[in-house]
């Protein structure tokens, strides 16, 4: 099943490439690969934290390299979230004028990638499907700046500083247990194998080499340049599902096998992310165009994102993981209406435009909710997963001493969302509200077919936002194993448990189960210390 | 069965191309063209041949015959290297036959043809023998026969004056090269009475011979063979020569030339390596290769050009491998350097005739001929690297081969460079296919030329994903 997603999009890529209807097959095959991966969501047994579904060709015995796929909890809605956008892209897409079938078949291939990537279980075809894909997202699709150099560049030195990363984690185990293989990895990281030392290198490897695919602080300036120049489908997939690539090569490789290496650069992080939500919010508020808007607080909101993955805690970590569902799908939302404005008005400077609710009563709804959904507005998924960051962040995972640096940074990143209050309030009255101006008075609604994909969307922020359980209960087991080997680390586990009763909001979120989990991991990590 | 000892196989070319230089002085009225379909086939059956031939004696206990020429694993496979290489500029060499006829001098239609067939089987029979060689004088014989036949080569289409100052560069500097590899000889064998590189490195190991004044030999021999692979600071022939040569010579100096040179780096420095000081001189020679080579690829316009300095950025990247000694990394990344470097160079070749050799002449290539961009799609992303093509599962064993010895000042400056090569080689993607050319015409390619395009870019993208049939044929 899980190859049937993957390679679906792929041989319909490659059948479109050879002369088949564009739009029909790719409509078809995206509806396909959606039902196949809500079967592998609903399928799932989230019971267990392994990886369901497994199938393995082998490629070099000598290595230990093979073609490894399979679905936990986490991957499994990033697989989901994968297919979702690409049926709203696909959709979106409409006829295009020029080469309509190279179009399509890109596009296919980036979800084929993605959705590859994402179920990959062998290290060494999780590396090499993320440049090799993130280079057709910005190249094959129609993105004139490519031209601009500096987007690919930043993305060849961002993964040939992955790949040194990885490299090093790979020679940083000792040899019996050299794998490609991430179970394996995983194991012998539980049982202490990698060394401090190597954990740090390897960790901050990994920090800048996935930043930069991320768009992390410094390194965020490619990103809102491609989204901007790319056609809307291609932006809603770049900024949808491709960037989250990083995201969750950090959660599957950084967190379960390099906690030393998270605490040594914690406060880094802290700092970067901070740039991220702080900085990069200013610059959006200063944003004279939608679609340059958009771009910039999607780079924005990776910095909660990142406050979730740096708590190091099960709270904000899964919190991360429902943000980055709830996040790929609002900003697909918001790209695809912006990409219909476009269509129809030829420009999406915030001067130009105005009034648009006026005659498009049905876009500015689905804009309004999308804005709502990016501000994180409570009933949306945003909501849910930025909550459960900000309490996991405030109650990070780290020894007492560290507490400080996260509360203020708690504080601070809580101002971010009066950042993305200002900015995307701003653009929406900008471009809905106010008077319309004369050449806009004709301008026609969506028409009713485009009306199903922005439907699908905002069901799913709903969903997620309302019954964030869902997904919670399909996350919690993959961190509890990894977070709970890194118990001994937490040394402010009595205070913890007091804390975690009387934050009111934070149990709402989260299954009892799941406290009772944290509760006792957190006494068992008391135990380990009072041991030593 | 009768095995096939390995001498045989260099004999068979030889006398291949001698009949195939008969030929073409007796037989004067034959179409030349099948004189180079003669030689591809019979350099087929050779390459057959060569999967079948016996084992030599361990070469640190043979004499005799045996005590200069080996037949391990390692100069068995780079026979089969320099055999594939010659095939592929042979095919080249069809596509090229009309520039031949238009600048060579002759009052026959087809006159040099023949010549251009056979001069470069003299050469793999030269490289088949260069990568088998373990002593001194036997090297130094191999590679003038490879030198000798680059000579002519390289200012083959002498009525164009690029061509001919391409060969008197090459000519004056190829022998100022040479000069300096008998000297260093000289002074390796005054230090240590041997030229076997086996029982030179027991001479070596012994704690009375002279290691400085071997040393200074090394670095004469390290100077010769840096003019072959084309490292900096001995590099400022090739931009020059490789423009002005004749595209399939070019292709075969780029691939044959620098594989052949490396398997004697290796072989030479083997004895040597033990030695800090060899280190470190590869170390800065490596990384002045890397940073040259990709800086000052990036303002190129002229294809092969741009091809020239690509080819000193690569061998930058080896010069990583033979620091850290890994004779598997090197060996695979000559493999995926040989596949990609060709693809583009037959492309080159096609297009040339057409157009021309600036990179603007490849505007709209994706719009004349999608075949012929799609196989220059992949030459590119695999010499810049991107997963999925052999040039990335090249770069990665380097790579791997550098963090586990932690060379740092490699590994950070290798990583810029990959940067900088993203930017050269995808600004001919880029001109393929989001610039709208001039020139429309449709691109014809001939069915032999489709087949070794079809065949190259297949193998670049196998061995980039399935890489272990490589690994294994060093093993065995």
């Amino acid at each position: 099943m899980v190859l049937f997603t993957i390679f679906c999009p792929i041989v319909a890529a490659v059948l479109i490439m050879l002369g088949a209807p564009a739009r029909k097959t790719a409509l078809a095959t995206s509806v396909l690969t959606f039902l196949a991966a809500l079967f592998l969501f609903v399928s799932l047994d989230h019971d267990h934290a392994d990886f369901q579904h497994v199938s393995s060709f082998s490629i070099s015995p000598e290595w230990r390299l093979s073609f490894t796929t399979g679905v936990d909890g986490l991957s499994v809605i990033m697989v989901l979230l994968a297919s979702i956008v690409t049926l709203a892209a696909v959709w979106f897409a409409g006829t295009i004028e020029r080469h309509e079938n190279a179009f399509y078949a890109c596009l296919l291939f980036i979800s084929g990638g993605a959705i590859g990537a994402f179920a990959s279980i062998d290290l060494f075809f999780f590396y090499a499907l993320i440049p090799t894909f993130l280079l057709i997202g910005i190249w094959g699709s129609g993105n004139r700046v490519a031209a601009a150099w500096k987007i690919t560049i930043y993305l060849a030195i961002g993964s040939f500083i992955l790949l040194l990363g990885l490299i090093l984690l790979y020679q940083s185990f000792p040899l019996a247990s050299r794998s490609f293989d991430i179970r394996v990895l995983q194991t012998a990281a539980g049982m202490g194998q990698i060394s401090p030392d190597a954990q740090r290198h390897v960790y901050l490897l990994l920090l800048v080499g996935f930043g930069i695919l991320i768009s992390l602080f410094p390194f965020h300036t490619w990103a809102p340049e491609a989204y901007a120049a790319a056609p809307a489908p291609a932006a809603m997939l770049h900024a949808g599902v491709l960037k989250k690539f990083g995201l969750y090569g950090l959660l599957r490789l950084a967190i379960p096998m390099l906690p030393e290496g998270a605490r040594h650069w914690a406060t880094l992080l802290i700092v970067l992310l901070l740039g991220n939500i702080i900085y990069v919010g200013l610059v959006t508020i200063a944003q004279r165009r939608l679609d340059w808007m958009l771009g910039y607080s999607s780079v924005m909101h990776m910095g909660y994102i990142f406050l979730g993955i740096a708590s190091f805690g099960v709270l904000g970590v899964t919190g991360a993981v429902v943000l980055m569902f709830a996040h790929g799908v609002s900003i697909a939302l918001l790209f695809g209406i912006a990409g219909e404005l476009r269509r129809r008005t030829a420009t999406l400077a915030f001067d130009e435009l105005g009034g648009l609710a006026r005659v498009m009563p049905f876009a500015g709804l689905a804009f309004g909710l999308g804005v709502f959904a990016a501000i994180g507005l409570p009933g949306f998924a945003n909501f849910a997963g930025e909550i459960m960051i900000f309490f996991g962040a405030f109650r990070n995972g780290w020894e007492i001493g560290r507490f400080h640096i996260f509360q203020i940074a708690t504080v601070l990143a809580l101002w971010g969302v009066v950042l993305s209050t200002v900015y995307m309030l701003r653009a929406y009255r900008k471009t809905f509200m106010g008077n319309i101006r004369e050449q806009w008075q004709k301008l026609p609604d969506l028409r009713p077919a485009l009306r199903v994909p922005v439907l699908l969307l905002v069901a799913a922020l709903l969903c997620c936002g309302f019954f964030p359980q869902i997904f919670v209960r399909m996350v919690a087991p993959t961190f509890r194993t990894s977070l709970s080997a890194n118990a001994g680390m937490q040394s402010c586990s009595h205070g913890a448990v007091r804390r975690q009763q009387t934050i009111g909001l934070g149990q709402e979120d989260i299954p009892p189960t799941f406290i009772k989990a944290t509760a006792s991991r957190q006494t068992r990590g008391h135990n380990d210390l009072a041991t030593k | 069965m009768t095995s096939i000892t390995a001498p045989l196989l260099e004999i068979a070319v030889l006398v291949l191309g001698m009949m195939i230089l008969m030929i073409e002085a007796f037989a004067g009225k034959i179409d030349k063209r099948v004189l180079a379909y003669a030689a591809i086939t019979s350099l087929a059956i050779v390459l057959l041949a060569s999967f079948f031939v016996a084992p030599s004696p361990s070469p640190s206990l043979a004499t005799d015959f045996w005590s200069f020429y080996t037949a391990d694993r390692l100069a068995i496979f780079f026979k089969q290297f320099a055999l594939l290489t010659t095939i592929f500029v042979l095919i080249m060499v069809i596509d090229y036959a009309p520039v031949v006829r238009s600048s060579f001098p002759g009052d026959t239609s087809q006159a040099g043809l023949g010549e251009f067939v056979a001069l470069p089987l003299f050469a793999c029979a030269g490289l088949m023998y260069l990568v088998s060689a373990i002593d001194f004088v036997f090297i130094f014989v191999a590679l003038e026969l490879v030198t000798v036949s680059f000579y002519v080569l390289v200012s083959f289409t002498r009525r164009n004056p690029t061509t001919l100052e391409a060969g008197t560069k090459y000519l004056v500097l190829s022998a100022l090269s040479t000069a300096f590899l008998v000297y260093g000889i000289a002074w390796i064998f005054g230090a240590t009475g041997q030229t076997n590189l086996y029982r030179l490195t027991a001479a070596l190991a012994n704690p009375d011979s002279d290691s400085g004044a071997a040393l200074l030999g090394m670095v004469f021999v390290l100077v010769a063979l840096g003019f072959k692979i084309a490292a900096v600071p001995f590099q400022i022939w090739v931009p020059d020569v490789y423009q002005g040569a004749p595209t399939p010579v070019t292709a075969y100096l780029s691939v044959g030339s620098k594989a052949a040179g490396f398997v004697v780096l290796i072989r030479v420095l083997q004895p040597f390596m033990n030695l800090p000081q060899t280190q470190r001189l590869i170390f800065v020679i490596a990384l002045l290769t890397l940073i040259y080579g990709n800086l000052a690829a990036l303002p190129q316009t002229n294809l092969k050009r741009l091809l020239a300095y690509s080819s000193i950025a690569h061998t930058g990247y080896l010069l990583i491998g033979v620091v850290c000694f890994d004779v598997r990394a090197i060996t695979f990344y000559l493999v995926a350097y040989l596949l990609m470097t060709l693809l583009s160079f037959t492309v080159l070749t096609i297009v040339a005739q057409q157009t021309g050799e600036e990179i603007s002449d490849f505007d709209g290539l994706a719009k004349r001929s999608p075949f012929l961009a799609f196989a220059m799609l992949i030459g590119m992303v695999s010499l810049a690297g991107v997963p999925f093509t052999a040039g990335f599962l090249g770069k990665f064993y380097i790579f791997y081969a550098a963090v586990l010895q932690r060379q740092i000042a490699l590994i950070v400056v290798g990583v810029i460079t990959v940067g900088c090569g993203f930017y050269y080689y995808l600004k001919v993607v880029r001109a393929m296919y989001w610039q709208s050319g001039v020139n429309t015409d449709k691109i014809s390619v001939n069915g032999l030329s489709r087949i070794a395009i079809s065949a190259l870019i297949i193998a670049t993208i196998w061995f980039g994903i399935y890489p272990q049939p490589i690994l294994d044929a060093l093993k065995k």
